[in-house]
């Protein structure tokens, strides 16, 4: 039996899981992982109906996602509440990505409100959707389709319990997606993830270009120089992916991509990369703003307000900025191993 | 949300005011407060507009266009590069 299942409740349809409304070390420890980024593909919760509390036949349907950590998000938030729980087969991929995916969609939502048979289970006929699922969810089709009307529920967990007992009215403020400051902490782990293989191939290239000089390819130069290559890199990674994400609303220009290059020669001017001098400093930076004006760019992926029109606007502008950026800074840097001789 | 602003001048969000029926749907579906209630529906912050479609798509009368989509980089490069190239997504 899962962890977060304490019993079961005896329905028409046979015993529903009722779901505990603490999560406990172990799901901390999964919710942590997935925001690391370790464990989001598979961190999943079986598909079908579940309660929490002690629900009547007229109490209220709250559909969700099967991303654990959206399940997890919701039974936590739901204390004192007497509801059933809708967990929908979304691939484990929030609600709002999977309604973007179309896989939290009209037919999906259809589809689980028959299999689990709900309408002998309940006495109504209303199911409160997450306002989110909406850009994959035409509420009236649903209705058509199963009986069942929905009802725009809030766009977060937290607002459930004051919805429900609001008389399912959600206020203003409800419906209205935020980015606060912690929001976006909690995003850059995984954008470190994600970072992880292509940033591995470029240290590898970045230390052995770090060996061409006027001996042709030196291993000792490749080790003294690549490590400043590889600061170089991880320099720019840290300001594109963390301090972007954080800074954001300060930093000028509304391209992310534009903030990336702002906080890259911050960085590069804060950090002055273990002695780096002269046409060495300038390759170096030059790497460490094409990389961090990238990883922002990539960012966008993250934020709950850059629209696809805009973002490949941004691209069509920027990466050729990046691109020409990183080689010179390449072209810079491999140059200053000739330079510097007598 | 008005402290965040992306490129302005780009959505393609469409509203065709003599076929909204005025049932009041998408201001109440539009996380980013575009549209609202004037009768019918009146697109007030057209910027804000982050091309998510969940105007469209409940849209009872077809008033409300866009082209939806994720406003994600790592994607629009995936459909730019071959099929092989490794990516997210």
């Amino acid at each position: 039996m899962c962890g977060f299942v304490e019993g079961f409740l005896d329905t028409p349809v046979g015993p529903v899981p009722r779901v505990r409304m603490r999560v406990n070390a172990a799901d901390r420890l999964g919710d942590a992982l997935a925001r690391l980024g370790s464990l989001r593909r598979e961190y999943t919760v079986v598909p079908g109906l579940y309660c929490v509390g002690s629900p009547r036949p007229d109490s209220p349907v709250l559909a969700t996602a099967n991303y654990k950590l959206t399940f997890d998000a919701l039974r936590s938030r739901l204390e004192g509440v007497d509801a059933w729980l809708l967990v929908l087969d979304t691939r484990g991929i929030n609600v709002w990505c999977a309604a973007g995916k179309a896989l939290f969609s009209t037919a999906e939502t259809v589809r689980m409100v028959r299999l689990s048979r709900l309408d002998e289970v309940v006495s109504h006929r209303r199911l409160v959707l997450p306002q989110l699922c909406a850009t994959g969810v035409d509420g009236l089709a649903v209705r058509r389709e199963c009986g069942f009307q929905v009802v725009w529920g809030p766009v977060r967990a937290d607002d459930v319990a004051a919805f429900l007992a609001d008389g399912m009215q959600a206020s203003e403020p409800m419906r209205r997606v935020t980015f606060t400051l912690g929001e976006r902490a909690v995003l850059t782990p995984v954008e470190l993830y994600l970072a992880g293989r292509p940033l591995a191939v470029a240290l590898a290239l970045a230390v052995v270009l770090s060996g061409i000089g006027p001996e042709v390819w030196s291993p000792s130069m490749a080790w003294e120089r690549g490590v400043r290559a590889v600061w170089a890199l991880l320099a720019g990674v840290a300001a594109g992916a963390v301090a972007v994400p954080l800074a954001l609303p300060w930093l000028p220009g509304r391209s992310l991509a534009l903030k990336g290059i702002w906080a890259g020669a911050a960085v590069a001017c804060l950090a002055p990369f273990a002695g780096a001098r002269g046409l060495d400093l300038a390759g170096m930076a030059l790497m460490t703003v094409a990389v961090a004006s990238y990883m922002a760019m990539n960012f966008t992926g993250s934020t709950p307000y850059t629209s696809p029109s805009g973002v490949e606007k941004e691209m069509r502008r920027f990466l050729p900025v990046q691109i020409s950026t990183a080689l010179a800074g390449m072209i810079v840097w491999v140059g200053s191993a000739f330079w510097r001789l007598p | 949300m008005r402290e965040f602003r992306h490129l302005p001048g780009v959505a393609t969000l469409t509203l065709d005011r003599d076929a909204c029926v005025g049932c009041g749907l998408c201001p109440t579906l539009c996380p980013h407060g575009v549209l609202v209630m004037d009768g019918k529906a009146v697109v007030v912050d057209r910027d804000g507009c982050m091309e998510c479609g969940a105007c469209a798509m409940n849209c009872p009368s077809g008033a409300l266009m866009v082209t939806p989509g994720v406003g994600c980089a790592s994607y629009i490069l995936k459909t730019w590069l071959p099929r092989w190239f490794p990516g997210c997504c």
